[in-house]
Parts: structure tokens; sequence; C-alpha cells
């Protein structure tokens, strides 16, 4: 059918953002709105000695100017990382407190000190200048290896040596015995760049308190309200869950960063409450560099062994990940559960150790940005891969495939039980779309117009479906990683849709209704997805780790085979037909065999009216489900970044982008694509562009689009996005998510083909001009030295 | 306090604004048309772009009173609700994913056709991409950016 | 932004005398940097006074090879003005690539020389051209109107008219950008001119524009980028940020500067 599974189906959500009418936060006014401004420590770490806000009160316009002490005395507690993670040594995290402003300390540049609320959002932010905060400077530590080193300043009593834990996964002895006996080893520094997130809207909340019911309204720019409001409520007592409503409605992307609950979300409801005003805050983009969680920021080093025949005996990886200054929601997993447990790629590796410290540093905090965690891994082991393969002479393909698990399910030495996959097909694909076997020649000709050309390899493997309850709670997580759907099929035939995944770009409104059309035979325009507002969906964990698939979608289909059953029911009834001769098609309940039939609705009116329903059934057509998942699922696929280096000034040129994918079944391959292409773009930003830069002092530097470089249309190349895939045998609909491959599958074929171009593996992201052409003036001189 | 007058989408709009109002401002805040966006603090992102006196702009780097007179179209105006040619195209080539660039970017790709028709220069591929230099999406890896508005110059061609 | 008073001036004369009037007025032009700049708090004039429709500061005159640009004439009507690009098109060149076509549509050539920033692409025009800077009071020759960093000879209250210059035998921009502000991190203008070979480095010196008269020397003899081959471009003086060190920079300005002399 057309506008079912497979179909490229055109957004339903598309005309309202295009004809200017979306509705983001910002674009929201309440009624008797106030504004909000937040005092920002410019210091990287200071004792906060006294805060003086006479100046700011006096102002005309300035409603109040409350502070971390009034917030803590009214009982609003501190901010929470709710993924436990356990030290090797057994000890718990050390979990530094995090107040949503600031009391006795600031821990980096922009820690919010205060919140000024005044008539005006002109009027905030003059008033919140003339705040006078008297701070007692302190040293300052911005990486994490510095973090750990003797005599570092510290920025949390209760974690010594800035240490939050010191984490271990896999088996080092037999790894080191492997290692030890390999017959080829690769050993490699690898840093992994810290990154901003960038989602084009900037984060904004409106509070209100209603005073007359004691109840709160939030609207919010969020990846998961209903785990906003939980958190907001169990853990930082703003109101009560019942007291409390979060709305997210258009949200302009997110990528990470809008699933965590941030300081100003808190301080804006308790000062609505405080004020008995509509509060509103907006970031501005200076704002949400210093401020948004970043993503990445891991130093690593690896060693990789392989016995004569190259295939590889062991891999040991030690890791510090730099968690900035707190612990947001869930910074732990991301360099322990989603990094570790991927590090055996799509290969066979009997010995796997990984080691991970994570770091207070005097920097914003760290959190799972597009891939958490996962692109981590799969730079590791694809640039240990390409790099061994050059060391060993051989062909980086050839050594991958002969790595490669081929037999499912295949349970890693790192938790995970691979369920499916065709790496080698993915190869294939992908190396015949590169045409990998007229490179040389492509190389030859574009060294005749003095371009150095090369090109990388990048096989990757993730974990999404994120995630089995009982699986991520006994590694940690405090929240269960289900997801809910409602279907809800009104008395005339229309279909409405409740869902708890929330869509920030990614389509739901069309992919979500394209299985509901394809199960019912219903037209599109007859279903309505809703999602983003508590009030409405029954509960939610929300949209992150590629997710709302896999989980999100298997939930509609759970809901609707309660529909259906129930349907049959009625439909057997009326009809007069056994349940299993009754089937659902085009829009009409028949019996099979015959030409007796109800339209859909028919069978709508039929269990709202109740006149002529089975004995015993309630009325009404309208079904939740919860589902949770048996597994992880794990997209994979292969990636080949073909490059021309302008050896003048280092200027990189993507020539080429080839990606084949394994995602399972497709819903929607123009939406699928369209995700592909995002996380591309975000995987060579990483490679080539961007990169976040503290200096010495915690001073940001890289604050604005003036120094931070976002991808631009001329920085990227069309990319050549394919698909081969197998079907995930953990969820109905067979699919294994698509959201984040892009981003965790594309650093390491750039940077692997651009360090091929050049001849110079040591080349650290982002590979700006400059840096490529300092590696190429060094391989030059390494040449000239030999 | 300045009286500004202007006609917007059509529409004459007058109003006593602080000289500080931000063209941005006192379209979002004032007139309440909020198709126009703001993304960044310095003038890069291109998520404001309007055409004023039929040229793209970007409202976070002008002031209302210096507007004084001037004709301005905003997204809700390009088409008055209907979809115009381009508008269409970004929807056939999926050339947006959280919309929250695509107004800015759409606003563009309209000044840039027009542009390229008046001066006769050919719209390919590295033109589009090069004249997308002011308007940053993070969502769609510009791929299909560049297919819709080639699509739309195509589109607004033949309308 | 802090709050300001906002004149619109319609003649030079008008403007000097709202400036005059002003505690602490700034020109605004086509306000793609200084409305920024005031956006940031980082600038906070009492008074702004418009200058884009004073009629005498505007449009681009080409008299054989006399030219006059008018301050407030934007990038865009620099780059498509074709009586211009046939006598210059490096100048029209460098224009329709500052910033982006919605930043072209409002920037003037006055504001951005007025503000000198060290990264901006007209001051290297207008150094190599041995432009003159035209003002309500004076004529400033290029070299002695840019005088470091943001700074330049204008007094308070001082009004850029416009700018003059000879259209040169050959000239060429080369300019390589910021991947991120996409100013110049070196962008090199070449003019062959009656008085000789002019060359002028903006974005990479640590003290603004400047002229190279080590290649200058060079091209004299020999106007072929080959004859930059054996100069070499120290690092001294060079700017050195997270975007790229000085030697990297001092690279730039050689292989710029080779690539404007190729594209002649």
């Amino acid at each position: 059918m057309s506008e079912g599974i497979g179909a490229r189906v055109l957004r339903k959500e598309d005309k309202r953002f295009l004809i200017g009418k979306g509705r983001y936060t910002d674009d929201i006014i309440e009624q008797n709105q106030a504004y909000a401004a937040f005092v920002r420590s410019p210091h990287a770490h200071a004792a906060v000695k006294s805060i003086d806000a006479s100046a700011a009160e006096a102002m005309d316009g300035v409603i109040a100017v409350l502070n971390g002490a009034q917030l803590t005395g009214d009982g609003i507690g501190n901010i929470i990382c709710g993924w436990g993670v356990t030290s090797k040594d057994g000890s718990p995290m050390n979990m530094g407190a995090w107040s949503a402003l600031a009391t006795d300390k600031v821990r980096y540049v922009g820690d919010a000190v205060a919140i000024v609320v005044a008539d005006s959002l002109a009027t905030a932010r003059l008033a919140a200048e003339m705040v006078e905060v008297d701070y007692d400077v302190l040293p300052v530590v911005v990486n994490s290896v510095d973090g750990l080193s003797d005599g570092a300043p510290q920025l949390h009593e209760n974690a010594p040596g800035n240490l939050v834990f010191d984490w271990e996964l896999g088996n080092e002895g037999p790894t080191d015995a492997a290692l030890a006996g390999a017959a080829f080893t690769t050993e490699m520094d690898i840093v992994n760049n810290r990154l901003s997130p960038n989602a084009m809207e900037p984060r904004a909340a409106i509070a209100t308190f209603n005073e007359a019911d004691d109840h709160y309204t939030l609207y919010t720019t969020s990846q998961n309200p209903h785990v906003a409001r939980l958190v907001l409520s169990a853990f930082y007592n703003v109101a009560p869950e019942h007291k409390l409503r979060v709305i997210a409605p258009d949200v302009g992307g997110g990528f990470g960063s809008k699933i965590y609950i941030y300081p100003e979300e808190i301080a804006c409801l308790w000062a609505s409450m405080k004020t008995n005003r509509s509060v509103k805050w907006t970031s501005d983009r200076t704002e949400a560099f210093m401020t948004d969680a970043h993503g990445r920021d891991h130093v690593t080093h690896a060693k990789i062994g392989f016995d004569k025949d190259h295939k590889i005996v062991g891999l040991k990886v030690d890791t510090k990940a730099n968690l900035g200054a707190y612990m947001s929601l869930f910074s732990s997993a991301t360099p322990t559960y989603l990094y570790g447990t991927l590090l055996s790629g799509q290969y066979n590796i009997e010995n796997i150790y990984c080691n991970v410290k994570a770091v207070y540093t005097n920097t914003v905090p760290v959190d799972a940005y597009r891939g958490a965690g996962r692109p981590e891994a799969s730079y590791v082991m694809e640039r240990m891969m390409e790099t061994a393969a050059r060391e060993m002479g051989v062909d980086p393909a050839e050594l991958r495939r002969k790595n490669f698990v081929t037999e499912f399910p295949h349970q890693t030495p790192v938790i995970m039980a691979y369920d499916s996959g065709d790496f080698a097909a993915n190869q294939d694909q992908a190396m015949e779309a590169a045409d990998y076997a007229g490179f040389e020649a492509r190389r030859a000709e574009a060294a005749s117009r003095g371009k150095l050309r090369g090109i990388g390899f990048s096989n990757y493997i993730e974990a999404c479906g994120i995630a089995p309850s009982a699986a991520v709670g006994s590694l940690g997580a405090g929240v269960g990683l289900w997801e809910s759907a409602e279907v809800r099929v009104n008395p005339v035939g229309t279909i409405e849709v409740l869902t708890g995944s929330h869509s920030h770009g990614q389509g739901h409104e069309t992919t979500f209704t394209q299985i509901v059309a394809e199960r019912f035979g219903l037209p599109t325009e007859n279903i309505q997805i809703v999602h983003g507002d508590t009030d409405k969906v029954q509960f939610g964990m929300g949209t992150y780790g590629s997710r709302s698939g896999a989980v999100g979608m298997s939930a509609i289909v759970k809901a609707m085979d309660k529909v259906e059953a129930k349907v049959k029911k009625i439909g057997a009834h009326v009809l007069e037909a056994s349940e299993d001769d009754i089937i659902i098609e085009d829009g009409a309940v028949k019996v099979k065999g015959t030409d007796k039939q109800m339209l859909w609705h028919e069978v709508g009116l039929a269990a709202y009216t109740a006149h002529n329903i089975p004995e015993g059934m309630e009325p009404g057509l309208k079904e939740t489900s919860f589902y949770d998942p048996s597994n992880f699922t794990f997209p994979a696929g292969c990636y080949i970044c073909e490059v021309e280096v302008d050896p003048e000034t280092g200027t990189t040129q993507i020539v080429q982008f080839v990606a084949s994918d394994d995602f399972g079944t497709i819903i929607n391959p123009m939406i699928v694509e369209g995700q592909v292409h995002g996380g591309i773009a975000q995987g060579i930003g990483q490679a080539l562009l961007e990169g976040v830069v503290y200096d010495d002092s915690g001073q940001l530097l890289s604050a604005s689009y003036m120094d931070y470089a976002m991808p631009r249309a001329h920085d990227l190349p069309n990319y050549s996005v394919h698909h081969q895939s197998t079907t995930c045998p953990g969820n109905p609909l067979g699919m294994k998510g698509c959201g984040e491959a892009g981003a965790i599958g594309s650093p390491p074929a750039v940077i692997n083909a651009i360090t091929d171009a050049i001849g110079n593996n040591d080349l650290s992201m982002p590979a700006t001009p400059a840096k490529v052409w300092a590696a190429i003036q060094a391989a030059g001189a390494k040449q000239a030295a030999e | 306090m300045t009286v500004v007058s202007m006609t917007v989408n059509g529409k004459a709009a007058r109003a006593d604004v602080p000289d500080n109002t931000l063209l941005v401002e006192y379209i979002r805040e004032h007139l309440r048309l909020t198709g126009t966006h703001v993304g960044c603090d310095t003038s890069q992102c291109g998520a404001c772009v309007v055409h004023v006196n039929g040229k793209a702009v970007k409202s976070c780097a002008a002031l209302a009173v210096a507007s004084e007179g001037a004709d301005v179209t905003t997204i809700e105006g390009l088409a008055n609700g209907e979809m115009h040619p381009m508008q269409t195209a970004f929807k056939e080539n999926h050339g947006l994913q959280c919309g929250f660039c695509t107004p800015g970017m759409v606003m563009t790709a309209t000044d840039m056709v027009a542009r390229y028709r008046e001066s006769g220069k050919t719209l390919d591929e590295a033109a589009i991409r090069s004249e997308l230099e002011g308007n940053i999406c993070r969502c769609t890896g510009y791929h299909n950016i560049v297919k819709a508005i080639a699509d739309g110059a195509s589109k607004m061609a033949s309308s | 932004m802090y709050e300001t008073k906002y004149h619109k001036a319609s003649s030079v004369d008008e403007a000097v005398s709202l400036m005059g009037a002003a505690d602490d007025g700034k020109l605004l032009s086509g306000g793609q940097t200084l409305l920024p700049t005031m956006k940031a708090h980082l600038a906070a004039p009492s008074d702004l006074v418009d200058v884009s429709g004073i009629a005498d500061m505007n449009g681009v005159g080409v008299r054989g090879n006399v030219i006059s640009i008018g301050a407030a004439t934007t990038h865009a009507e620099v780059a498509g003005n074709a009586a211009l690009q046939n006598a210059c098109a490096a100048v029209t060149d460098l224009a329709a690539n500052i910033g982006d076509p919605a930043v072209r549509h409002m920037g003037t050539i006055g504001g951005s020389i007025a503000n000198n920033d060290p990264a901006a692409d007209y001051p290297a025009a207008l150094l190599a051209l041995g432009a003159t800077i035209k003002t309500n009071a004076r004529d400033i020759a290029a070299e002695d109107f840019f005088v470091g960093l943001f700074e330049t000879a204008l007094e308070d209250d001082e009004v850029i008219v416009s700018i003059g210059f000879e259209a040169p035998e050959k000239a060429c921009y080369a300019k390589f950008p910021n991947p991120a502000s996409r100013y110049a991190m070196a962008g090199v203008f070449v003019a062959k001119t009656a008085g000789g070979a002019r060359v002028a480095v903006t974005g990479a010196g640590d003290d603004g524009v400047y002229r190279q008269s080590d290649m200058e020397a060079a091209l004299d003899g020999n106007w072929s980028a080959g004859a930059l081959t054996g100069v070499s471009v120290s690092a001294d003086g060079m700017l050195s940020d997270m975007h790229g060190d000085a030697t990297y920079r001092a690279n730039l300005v050689k292989v710029m500067a080779g690539r404007a002399v190729a594209g002649c």
C-alpha cells in the first residue's frame, strides 16, 4: 500500500514549519508573563562570598532577584545523575552536589548564581549585569588528564582527585596475556574531541504557577517531557507529579542536549511560584555554548593484537572521560555502558578489557550527544583497525572482513549479545558504491592536479533500542527504558495515537502514522499522532538513543494488537461470524470469504454506542501498551569516505561519502535517509570542523559561531546512502534504529581517509586545515630525515 | 521610543517601539509573527532571514526604526498561508527536519533564485551551497536542502 | 542591547552635526557588525546616526580608470556593479565574497573600513590599490587610514563619504577563510599599479592589514606567481589562535599571494 511500511510518504508535519506556523517554546507568550535572565559566573572556579542584588532590585521593572540560598532554603533539591556506576573496587560513584543556583561555589564559566525576573527581557538582562557577586577565585583544571594529576585543583569534596569513578569491563588478565602473545600489535593515543550539540533552537522554558490550583505548567524544549516531570518532582521537589504539567511543543532539534533537566527549568518553575508570574527564559547562543551539555571529550590509549593470520586476539582500552563540573543526568552511562560495551565492534574478539576513569573539571557538564559513547567506541576501534592494517601492510577492508562476526546471536566479552547482521554484505555494498577498485586510478589523477587523495573505512556497530529495563536496571539505570503508546479509535473511526516518544525533527507524525495506516488500511489523514504533553499522553520515556522506532513504535504495535483483538470481537459479534474468520483490510472489518463487512467507522461507532457489543465487553475502543524491549538492537554498517587534501593549505574536501547501513525494517526510506544525512554531517563536523576549546583559566574560547565551526552547506558533500538490512529479531517490526548511525560511523572514515591521503597517521579531530597542513609538514620532515 | 510604520506581508503595520528594538523582535514580539526565528547572537545562522524591500536580510541585524517605510515579507507572507513553490519543494525533497532553520532557509532560497534569475547566472549545486553560507542547519546535512532549492528554482521558473 | 537613540541623517552635514550633538554617538551604516556588537553589550553608543540613506554616500562611479565608491554602498551593490567589474573585477569579486548574501545586502564598504577588523577584506583592497578615503573633512591615504587592530585615523564625528582609487593594470584577491567565522585567516590583495606592484595582507598580521614589501619587490621585476617562490614569509608578527598558529598563517600568506597573482 502506498502509505504504509516502506513508502516514501511526505511528512505530515512539514506544512506548519514551512509556512511559519510551527509552535516552539519561545513562540508562546503566557498571560502575566515575566522574563528571566541568569547571573552567571565569569570564573571557572571560585568561592561565592556574597551576592549583592540591591542595585538590580532597585531597577524599574525588576520583579525579583533570587539566589541559591533561597532556592535550597525552599527545599529545592540538587540536580542528580540518574545512572549509578560502580568503580572497579566496588565503591559507588562520587556525585558532587549541583544546585540549580550555586550556593557556596561556582565550578564552570556560566554556572548560574542567581535568577533575575523582570517585566521585560531587556530589563532582566540589564539587571543581571547589575548583580554584584563577590568571588574568591580558585585554581582551575579543564581537561581530564590534568584533572587526575597530583595536586590538581579539587572540584568536589566528596570526589578526591576529581575521580567520579574508576570503572572496568572485560577481563584484564587474559587480555594482557593475549596481547603479550600476539604476532602483531598496534598501539595508539586517541582523543575524541569535545563538541557542542547546537540544536538550532536554543533551549527555552516558560513556567507558570497557578496559585488557585497549586499547580505548575512548564513549556520546555525537551526530548522527554515525562522524564522531566518525574525528575523535577521526585528529585528536585519543585512540585508533585500530579501538580506539574510539562509540555514540549515543537522542539527545534535535540541531539541529546534536550534530554536533561537543566538548572534553568528548575529555577523558572521555582521563580514562578515565588513571584506569582509566568517566568520565561530563552537561551541565547552564547548561553547555549556555555550551558548546554557538551559531548564526547575522551582521552584514550588503546592496544590491539593480532595473530599471524591477522585475527584479532585482544583489545585493551584505557580512557579518561571528562564529565565537566557536575554529573549530568546520564553522564555516567555514556562513557561506560554505552562505550565499553561496543568495543568489540563488528569483530570476533575473545579478550577485551576496558578501563574508564571519569573526571571532574571546571567545564560545562558533559553528557550524551548524538551517538553517546558509541561514536567514541567506534572511533577507537576503526582508527585501530585502519592503522593496524597499514602497519601490517594488508588491505583495511580485508583485515576487517577476516575478523567479522558472522554467526548470530553473538555474545561479545563486553556484555552485548548481537542478534543479527551481515557485515560483509554492508561492506560489499559500500565498496561497490564507492568503486573501491577504481580508487588508485583516482588517486593518481588527483596527484596530477597536485591533490592528495585518500580513502578511509569505518565499519561501525552500535546499540540502540534503549533498552531492556531490567538489564539497564542491573547496570545502574535509575529508570526503566520501556515506551508507552495509547491507540484511541474515536467513535467516527479516526485514530489518535498518544506516544511517549517525542519528535524534534525525526518525523514521528508521519512514520508512526504509516504503521497505523498499514495495519488498519486507513488513509493517513485519519490518523493523528499526539506527543509532548504530560496531560495528554499517559507516560513516556522520550526520544534519544535511536529508540523511537524499535521501542516507541513497538509500543504502538502492541497497543494496535489489543485494538485489533477488540475490533475482531466486535466484528464477529455484529457480523455473526467466528472471530477467526474476521479480517481487517482496506478500512473495513470483513468476514473472510463472504461479502459481509463493517466499515471501520461503523466499528468505532459500535464500540462507543455499545448498543450491540459482546456481552461483558467494556464500551469504547482505546488501548494502551507499555512495551519493554527484550534486547538492545544493533544497527551496523560500512562507511567509506574519500577525500582530496590541498597540500598547500591543508584543506580537506570530501569528494565522496558512501554509507551502507543495516537498520532492519525501514518504515519511511525518505526520513531514514534524512536521518543518515544529518548524522553524517554531524560526524563530518566532528572530524573536520568542530571543537569546544577552553583556555587554561577555564574561559570558553569557542563561545559563538565566530569560533565554533558549524558545518555549512559548502563544507559538506552529497551523501551516497544505501541500505542492506537484516531483520531485527527482537521487536515486532524488526527495526534497529537509524538516528545516530551517521554520527557514529562517519568520524573514523573521515580521519582514516585524510591520514591515508597525507601519509601521516598522527592527526587529531577536528582535522582543521591548520592541523592537516602541520601534519603534512611533519610527514615531509620525517621523510626528509629518513 | 519612535513610531515606525512599515508594510509587513502586504499589511500596514505601525507601532511605537524603543529605538533599540531589532527588526526580528518587532516581527516576533509586536506583530506576533513567530515563524521568523533567532538561532544565534552573531548574525550567522540565518534563522531570522526576511525580505526587506525585496532583498534577503537578517532581521536580527537590523533595527525596526531603521526599517521605516520598508516593505517586509516574512515566511508567513511568502504565500500567505498557501504553499509557495519553494515551500512545496522543501516538503517534496524532505528539506527540513526540526523546522527551526526552515523559514530562514526558504527566505534565503527564494531570494537567491530571484537574484540568479535577474543576473542570468546559473544556480547550480555549487552555487546553492555557496549561497547558503549564512544559513546553518543542524538536522539535514544540507543534502536535501540543496536538492529542494534546485527543485524550487525550477518550480518557480515554471510557475 | 542597551538603550540608544536612533537618528536618520539625510546629508553628510546632518550626520556630522548629529554626531557632534551626541554624547557618545556611533555612525550606523549596514549595521552588520555594529548591531551584533551592541547586542553582545560590547558597544553601547548613546546615539546611532544612520547614514545609509544619504544620497552622496551611495553608489559606484567609474570614469575611465578613476573609481569612486560611496561609503554607504552595500557589498551587494559593489559586487553587482557592471562598470566596476569591467574596470576592476578584483574589487567586485572581493565584495561578492564578504559574509553571506543577506549580510552583503546590508553591509557597506564604509562600515567595513571604519571598523577595520583585522580580518576584514576591504582594508586589503584599499591598501593594495593605494585608495584615498574621503571624509567630510579631508582625504586620507589608505596607508595612513588603517592604524591598527580596529583603529583608524578617523577623528570622532568624522564621516567617511567615499573611497576613491585608480583601476590598476591587474589585480586579484585571494582569501583563505576561517572555518568558523568565514572572515579571512589570510587574505592577500595584489595589484599591478602604475606605481608598481602592491601587495596587502589581511587576517594574518597581529597588527591588522599591512603591505608585504618583499613580495612587492619580487613582483615589480617579474609579475608572476613564480616570482613569489623565493620570498620567505616570517611567522613573526603573525596572529596565532585556536584556528591556526603563526607558522600556518605565514604559509597561508604565501600561498594566497601566489594564488592571487595567478588569478589576475
